[in-house]
């Protein structure tokens, strides 16, 4: 169904120039800076790596009103992605009922607990707002509604207070909500100004997340901890489908000793431990490195990106981590790479022959599109093109270690653009969101949500490759893409097909 | 190793391998600082007892779980009923993907809208600019034939004007002077989103009806009303109407919309109410809705043209399907024809067959208004009792209307109707008082896991089982359906109860 094309800029630099004509001008002005080629990679500095390419376009800019972006708020950054998980506290969405009823239990954190009784993630708590709210301010409701979930669920270790759009626009004091009830109950009270006006999309949602853990969580427990020297915290992972747990064994089994999981099955005291680590691991970088620079800072806890897609990378990651502490975490590294090889090479010589030279379409949100590049390359497949909702430069910069010159760049892309570039290239899978699976599948071109698995998963560690593999499958060969034309529609006459 | 290539395990039983098991419970033991097992369940059992539901009651400001969501989803989905319709909503944009989400992750279908994607600024300066340029976009990109404008909360905390904006946005040449952008304002903040959906059908009929020459004719329009079985309902309902030889207009008909085909095209838009329709049903002689909870100012306009108005709760089951058909039959002078009475006969007759099985049978019912009253008196149709009925988005009198539902019927004795509660509520209940079946969406399996209750879903939004939108539940075929789904949860429920080893008990091979 698919061209069969390489990479080729030329061609993916005429669809730039095509999807833009369709725009009003000064959109069109706007929009050609967030599309690009990926170009060759310069000479690396002295000691540096070399990149496979250079991805830069302009990101983390104001969408354009009016051209369906794709792109989230920072309710959905801080509530959605990075407290939400956090399982042991009461996550309040403070405002009108509908983003909490939107973002309830729809991101597949998953935890182990006894819901409504000592986690509560897969929970909506709202304050509700009604009209009086926002005209005489809802900070008397926002202490009642605190007193009534201390009441109604005394095993919660702590309440975040997300603010949806209206808080910040009336005038409400939750900072100070939040002092007078930690100081009543000597519960953690966290206040998040995450209004969904602030910022251009999650990311800014996730980066006040940060500052609030770092302002209200961290310091702030007299708890003992007993550290070890084999101590990390995973960072940036949200336990999607299980992700968290399927890393968690690898880090375990070499020798380590997790801490925190932040935030997926996390609680409140697997924040507070954080400091103590002896290395910050950061999986998802874009969401949560602010708060790894933080801890450098001030604790001098050392951070470093990993990835744990695909075979490649998670050798690559196991040796970079154990690099840091000594010889038994090295030889445990070794030793968990050597125990699931056979996996490995089982699963490939499974799946690889199904999906080898096929050709992927990413748009995910801001890591995704470029950490699961080589878990796709490991089975065979390749990217043609890739691009992330809320990105920043830094993320671009990393791209290039990842993607091949000639890959088709795409920041903030709009419904219009990706529907286009999608029947333009017909690549042979596209992996986006929920809102992009069911136009991608009527073109006819099989789908697979990266953001929840498609409610599936574990994606990462060993464990998770092989149900990636097998999902990429099911997902491209699956014979109900071939009775997408009615046999009376074909041009051939009928006969000749019986023959 | 518990992961194979032969077999890949997913999370389903991945994570009930004895590895994980062991590492959640080092993991609880040394890092969660969570309370100890005994207190959970202590805990756990308390928030059963009748204690625990008195103080839930008592609540005054926490709303958990609750049952709606906000006026502007029910605007996008009204908008989605008109031909080639984008919906713009004015305001914050993280909105406008949750919209979108929601909605297909109902239908597993596309969802287009735009947002005016306003931020900081446009917080301090109004979003006057998003509008001009936002509305010029999207005119030029997705070639609507009509754009619906309604406001997320953000715009409305800061008090913008669609009407002047829209103007404005005009004479800016965003769009076509001639060109329908009808607006309403949707205030999160202000009732739910069967609220949204009847602000933003007046808006559009405002659109149309406006300065209009008024000339009766004999059709009449229908009011489908918010509803996650609109794509088999809305289908259902032309075939009725269409039997009655009736001439009619569905006001925002979204069964082509929110059900496009597979064959190698995207179809951002599909089917919907004609825009010439839409203009023509000003002369109409009478509007119909079939969710009076989602249509009082969409009702009091057509009044307002002289057209009858009538107003039904979602007609489900014999007596309210009876009754919504005699009502356009009384209006169109059309009369019902035999094949209906024998479709209703077939309705009734299958009721009689399965009778025993229901008769007494008790149930939990929560959702909107309309639905929650129309599945009740389904229920006493057929004898059970729809013990707990609760309506996050319901209002007194709603409930007032519950009570002389259930004062109707001696099956309706031991009932009470629960306007404003949420499904925190709903769970003392089936805690305290449980029912033998729970009827909801989704959202109740949660319910169902922590009271046992068997849930069967009914009602919007049904994310976790797929297609179940495609088949109606309205009219006497509608009901067949609902029957039949009631009926096979009965069953599967007393077979379960047979799976016990040590015998052969309740097992049976006819029922």
């Amino acid at each position: 169904m698919s061209l069969d094309h390489k990479n080729d800029a030329e061609f993916h630099a005429s669809l730039i120039e095509e999807v833009l004509k369709a725009y009003p001008d000064k959109a069109q002005k706007k929009r050609s800076r967030h599309l690009s080629v990926a170009k060759p990679a310069e000479a690396p500095e002295e000691g540096g790596e070399q990149n496979l390419s250079e991805c830069a376009v302009k990101s983390n800019i104001k969408s354009i009103p009016g051209v369906m972006t794709i792109r989230g708020c920072a309710y959905a950054g801080s509530k959605g992605v990075v407290w939400g998980p956090v399982k042991d506290m009461v996550h309040i969405s403070h405002g009108p009922v509908g983003c909490g009823q939107y973002s309830w239990a729809q991101r597949r954190n998953y935890y182990t607990g006894t819901t409504g009784v000592d986690t509560f993630v897969t929970m909506q708590f709202t304050t509700d707002f009604q009209e009086r709210d926002i005209v005489f301010g809802g900070d008397k409701k926002l202490e009642k509604v605190i007193d009534e979930i201390n009441e109604l669920f005394p095993l919660a270790n702590g309440i975040s207070v997300q603010s949806e759009c209206p808080i910040g626009l009336i005038g409400d004091d939750i900072e100070a909500v939040a002092r007078k009830k930690k100081s009543e109950t000597g519960k953690t009270v966290v206040p998040v100004r995450c209004e969904g006006f602030r910022g251009v999309s999650q990311s800014l949602g996730h980066h006040i997340a940060n500052d609030t853990i770092r302002d209200w969580v961290l310091d702030k427990s007299e708890r003992e901890f007993e550290a070890t020297d084999y101590d990390v915290t995973i960072i940036g992972d949200y336990n999607i489908g299980g992700d968290a747990w399927a890393s968690r064994r690898l880090l375990e089994e070499m020798g380590l000793r997790v801490i925190g999981s932040w935030s997926g099955d996390g609680t409140l005291a697997e924040l507070e431990q954080a400091p103590k680590a002896k290395l910050n691991l950061i999986h998802c970088y874009r969401s949560m490195n602010y708060i790894c620079r933080h801890m450098e800072e001030k604790h001098g806890v050392p951070w470093t990106e990993y990835n744990l897609f695909g075979p490649t990378q998670i050798a690559q990651s196991l040796r970079h981590i154990a690099s840091y502490f000594d010889d038994t975490i090295k030889e445990g590294a070794e030793r968990v790479i050597a125990k699931y090889q056979p996996l490995v090479d089982a699963v490939i010589s499974k799946y690889k022959p199904r999906l080898e030279g096929k050709t992927v379409m990413l748009y995910v949100g801001g890591l995704r599109p470029r950490h699961i590049v080589n878990a796709y390359d490991d089975l065979g497949m390749e990217i043609v093109g890739t691009g992330y909702e809320f990105a920043h430069n830094d993320d671009y910069q990393r791209t290039g270690h990842y993607v091949k010159e000639g890959t088709l760049i795409y920041d903030d892309v709009t419904g219009y653009e990706l529907e286009k570039f999608i029947e333009q290239i017909r690549p042979n899978l596209v992996g986006s969101g929920i809102k992009e699976k069911y136009p991608v599948q009527k073109m006819g071109i099989p789908f697979r949500q990266m953001h929840s698995w498609d409610y599936s998963g574990p994606y990462h560690g060993y464990d998770g490759f092989a149900v990636f593999a097998r999902d990429m499958d099911l997902a491209i060969n699956n014979p109900v893409w071939d009775l997408f034309d009615a046999p009376w529609t074909k041009t051939e006459p009928l006969a000749v097909a019986a023959e | 190793m518990p992961q194979s290539a032969e077999k890949v395990l997913d999370h389903s039983l991945l994570f009930r391998e004895p590895e994980y098991k062991e590492m959640f419970a080092k993991k609880r033991a040394d890092m969660e600082n969570m309370p100890a097992a005994e207190k959970v369940q202590e805990t756990a059992d308390w928030t059963k007892s009748w204690e625990y539901r008195e103080k839930n009651f008592a609540r005054e400001s926490l709303s958990i779980n609750p049952a709606k969501a906000c006026q502007p989803l029910g605007a996008v989905f009204a908008a989605a009923g008109f031909e080639k319709t984008l919906s713009f909503v004015h305001g914050s944009q993280g909105c406008v993907a949750y919209y979108r989400s929601h909605l297909s992750r109902h239908f597993k279908e596309p969802c287009s809208a735009v947002s005016s994607s306003m931020t900081e600024d446009a917080a301090v300066f109004g979003g006057l600019n998003n509008m001009v340029e936002g509305l010029k976009n999207a005119y030029a990109l997705y070639s609507p034939k009509m754009i619906a404008v309604s406001t997320t909360c953000m715009a409305e905390v800061i008090g913008d004007d669609l009407q002047s904006f829209i103007i404005g946005a005009k004479e800016k040449e965003s769009v076509p002077q001639d060109f329908p952008v009808p607006f309403a304002h949707t205030p999160a903040f202000v009732g739910s989103h069967t609220t949204g959906y009847d602000n933003m059908l007046r808006g559009i009929l405002e659109g149309f009806w406006a300065n209009a020459e008024v000339t009766k004719n004999e059709t009449i329009n229908i009011v489908p009303g918010f509803d996650g079985f609109a794509v088999g309902n809305n289908r259902e309902l032309k075939r009725i109407l269409d039997l009655m030889g009736v001439e009619y207009t569905i006001l925002s008909d979204v069964s082509d919309q929110f059900d496009t085909p597979s064959d190698g095209e995207f179809r951002m838009y599909d089917g919907g109410t004609t825009l010439e329709a839409a203009k023509n049903a000003v002369n109409a002689k009478a509007t119909i809705s079939l969710q009076q909870y989602c249509s009082t100012k969409t009702l009091q306009y057509a009044k307002s043209f002289d057209q009858e108005t009538a107003s039904f709760h979602y007609p489900m089951g014999v007596a309210a399907t009876d009754e919504f058909l005699m009502k356009v039959s009384d209006i169109t002078g059309k009369e019902i024809p035999e094949e209906l009475r024998m479709e209703r006969g077939r309705l009734v007759d299958a009721m009689a067959d399965s009778q025993a099985t229901l008769h007494g049978k008790t149930y939990a019912i929560y959702g909107d208004p309309d639905f929650v009253y129309a599945m009740a008196r389904f229920v006493l149709e057929f004898g059970g009792e729809p013990r707990h009925c609760l309506a996050t988005n319901g209002t007194k009198p709603w409930a007032k209307k519950m009570q002389a539902l259930f004062d109707s019927s001696p099956f309706g004795a031991e009932c009470k109707a629960y306007p404003g509660n949420d499904l925190w509520h709903m769970r003392s209940l089936l805690a305290t008082e449980p029912t033998d079946f729970l009827i909801g969406n989704s959202h109740g399996k949660f319910l169902e896991r922590d009271t046992g209750v068997p849930l069967i879903r009914l009602t919007f939004p049904i994310f976790d089982r797929h297609h179940h939108h495609r088949f109606p539940v309205w009219g006497y075929q509608g009901g067949l359906r609902v029957l039949v789904t009631l009926l096979d949860k009965a069953f599967d429920t007393l077979d379960a109860a047979g799976l016990e080893p040590g015998g052969d008990i309740s097992f049976d091979l006819t029922r």
